[in-house]
């Protein structure tokens, strides 16, 4: 796929400048005659979504720093004045926190999508823990993001989170101050925050390059689930994919849209347009809605140190996922039982999140505890057994035949049989 | 079986997107819904609604309550309660403000200019409580969106389609007149207060407004433009702390409806286009 290029510059100049640097070569193999598999449905589009939202937050994000200030006493004024009297400046901050949470509904999205499919199985394994990391990358730069406007729900948020890491024996209270910069949430924390919160971004776009890399080596999965094998399989990335994600996104930019201009507040908290105040706490400290399924499974453990421990691991798991996973069949979509308990778990995923918004106290303890236990089982137990005890549906010999209606039916191995003379191999 | 799969994934979503449920005390009375002038996609806020919200708040709440992040400028800008450069100027000229170190290193008072911010009525916040009986009345400037109650599942997730996001305007309006006698077996602190939408109930602040205490300017008949009441003052002045919380609110609904209508179109030519180039691929449409 990627490596030999086609790609043939008209000019002078280009041959001139692709002799010495062939990076047109790399851009027209990769996006453009790059061989997708020809049945990716619309749950294949949010890649290109999440990379237009990394790009969308950079963008807003270097103006939105131009005009604040990382400072205690100053930086929830700055935000005001950008809500206020920079031009524009309430459009940008909108977009901005706004984009936070489009980011992550489009990346939980491609996350369940990748679980459905068995887009972590060999061989795109790589692929699969380099996107865990994006994720973990993900989360550090919109918590630490979540504390600049300096309200009380940044400034409570931070210093709930920052303390889980004091349950580490032994570093736990070095790492805190250290995160802390002195020996509670202050106005080091708000700098060295800023600092992280403008240098991740880009480390996630580092990593997004070694993603999209370890994608051009196999290619996409696809919802069969079977590897492409001719040239009838697969359809060029231009024009084809192109239109299709532009197309994709142009929806999601609507949701986009009614949240940052309609509803812009309706994701954030209340709590934060009051300015930090150590001496008040709020009545529920509530992290923002992406963490909430994890912050369910943080509070189900009565214990500290478990339940961060549960917490992280929660995320951890999924780089074992691959080697987890025993079934052979990759696609979600010809392993029946499998549906079952991917759907419940996709189900008690939100649940999660309901959950961990609500007060841990009463019944809400004690589902916490059962989803949490439901979490770690489908990874640990149902992953691991299913693979050995499920009979798949059958296949289709080819994706094209899975297109032009032909698989499906009779066994695999003999449809398999029917549509070798057409293989090349 | 498709659709019901992608039915799921759909509830899934807008459930984890809208997780969000904000969590406050339990017990206290959920404020009746209002209607508003600038709720909606197309809401506008009312001119002379805000300009007798402000007549309250400068009459009754700006007292005790600052309003630290408003310029007197922003009191005549678009999208505003629309009054006059002039109006602002010579209201501005009403208060003073400190200004300096002038050239012999003295800092002075001036009267306040339209680029000025309101001035606070406390030189700083321990003033403020202590001339309050120890509770710092809160600054007004983002008030309206600071304030809401939990609307619980599933309001939250319908929240989302009909754009209902006046909770904080709703509360303010409910609470100003929410005042009553404490329930029999409540007590009552000395210079507390019962309200029965206050979080908790006991308030600091005592009854800010009584019927007749603001007068509202006459129409053509000679009657006030709006009933002299505590109920209409409460809403009122909650209309004018939802503009001095979001005084771009107008521009920025009528954006969101160009934009949309603009992606609407513009997804549409897409989907077109896409048909048109697949539609030499066999088994696709």
């Amino acid at each position: 796929m990627s490596g030999h290029s086609t790609y043939e510059p008209k000019s002078a100049v280009g041959k001139w400048f692709e002799s010495r640097l062939p990076i047109m070569g790399l851009i027209h193999s990769s996006f453009v005659v790059f061989p997708n598999p020809r049945n990716l449905n619309y749950f294949w589009t949010f890649g290109g979504i999440l990379a237009f939202m990394l790009v969308a937050q950079i963008i807003t994000g270097v103006v939105l720093a131009m005009h604040y200030t990382a400072h205690a006493d100053m930086a929830f004024n700055s935000v005001e004045l950008i809500m206020r009297d920079v031009n524009y400046g309430w459009m940008l901050r909108y977009l901005h926190a706004n984009g936070a949470s489009m980011f992550f509904i489009a990346v939980y999205v491609h996350i369940f999508r990748g679980l459905y499919y068995g887009s972590y199985k060999a061989p795109r394994e790589i692929l699969w823990i380099l996107g865990v990391i994006i994720f973990l990358l993900m989360m550090a730069t919109a918590f630490m993001g979540y504390v600049l406007p300096w309200g009380q729900m940044s400034f409570w948020g931070a210093t709930v989170i920052t303390n889980l890491f004091s349950a580490i024996p032994g570093v736990g209270e070095v790492i805190v101050s250290y995160l802390w910069g002195g020996y509670s949430v202050s106005n080091p924390t708000l700098n060295r925050f800023f600092s992280l919160h403008y240098l991740l971004p880009f480390m996630i776009a580092g990593v997004v390059v070694l993603h999209i890399w370890a994608l051009h080596v196999p290619g996409s999965n696809n919802p069969t689930g079977i590897e492409k094998k001719t040239d009838k399989d697969v359809l060029p990335f231009h024009p084809y994919f192109t239109v299709k994600d532009a197309f994709a996104l142009s929806c999601f930019l609507m949701v986009y849209v009614w949240f940052a201009f309609y509803i812009p507040n309706f994701l954030g908290h209340a709590d934060n347009y009051v300015e930090a105040n150590a001496a008040v706490t709020p009545s529920h400290i509530v992290p923002e809605w992406y963490f909430l399924p994890f912050y369910a499974i943080l509070r189900a453990i009565p214990d500290k140190l478990f339940g961060v421990l549960a917490m992280f691991g929660s995320i951890a798991i999924m780089v074992v996922v691959p080697w987890l996973d025993s079934s052979k069949i990759r696609s979600g979509n010809y392993r029946p039982v499998f549906q079952i308990f991917f759907w419940l778990f996709a189900i008690n995923a939100v649940i999660l999140g309901w959950l961990g918004s609500k007060p841990p106290e009463g019944w809400y303890v004690i589902a916490s505890r059962i989803s949490t236990v439901y979490y770690f089982a489908y990874y640990i137990l149902v992953l691991p057994l299913l693979g050995l005890f499920e009979t798949p549906k059958s296949l289709p010999a080819s994706i094209a035949d899975s297109v032009l209606g032909k698989g499906g039916s009779g066994s695999a191995m003999a449809s398999g049989a029917a549509s070798s003379p057409s293989t090349k191999g | 079986m498709k659709s019901i799969k992608t039915l799921i994934a759909v509830v899934a979503l807008a459930g984890l997107a809208s997780g969000a449920a904000l969590a406050q005390s339990h017990e206290r009375e959920i404020p009746p819904r209002q209607t508003w002038s600038f709720s909606g996609p197309f809401g506008t806020y009312d001119e002379t609604q805000l300009q007798r919200g402000f007549k309250v708040f400068h009459e009754v709440c700006s007292n005790c309550h600052s309003m630290s992040k408003v310029a007197f400028r922003t009191l005549a800008e678009k999208g505003g309660p629309g009054f006059s450069p002039e109006q602002v100027t010579a209201l501005a000229a009403t208060y003073k403000v400190k200004d300096g170190p002038n050239d012999a290193g003295d800092m002075f008072d001036r009267p306040a200019r339209p680029a000025d911010f309101w001035p606070s009525p406390f030189p700083n916040k321990q003033a403020a409580a202590a001339a309050n009986g120890g509770a710092a009345p809160p600054d007004f400037s983002v008030i309206a969106k600071a304030r809401t109650y939990e609307r619980g599942f599933p309001w939250f997730v319908f929240d989302i389609f009909t754009q209902y996001q006046e909770q904080g305007v709703d509360y303010i309006a409910a609470l100003l007149p929410g005042y009553e006698e404490a329930p029999a077996g409540e007590v009552v602190p000395a210079g507390k207060y019962y309200n029965k939408y206050f979080p908790g109930n006991i308030i600091a602040m005592p009854p800010p407004l009584q019927d007749g205490a603001v007068t509202y300017l006459k129409d053509a008949n000679g009657k006030p433009q709006a009933p002299e009441t505590v109920q209409q003052y409460a809403k009122d002045v909650s209309a004018f702390l939802m503009w001095a919380a979001e005084p771009h609110m107008e521009q920025r609904k009528e954006i969101a409806f160009r934009a949309l209508v603009f992606l609407l179109v513009f997804a549409g030519l897409l989907y077109f286009t896409k048909r048109k180039i697949w539609a030499n691929v066999e088994g696709h449409a």
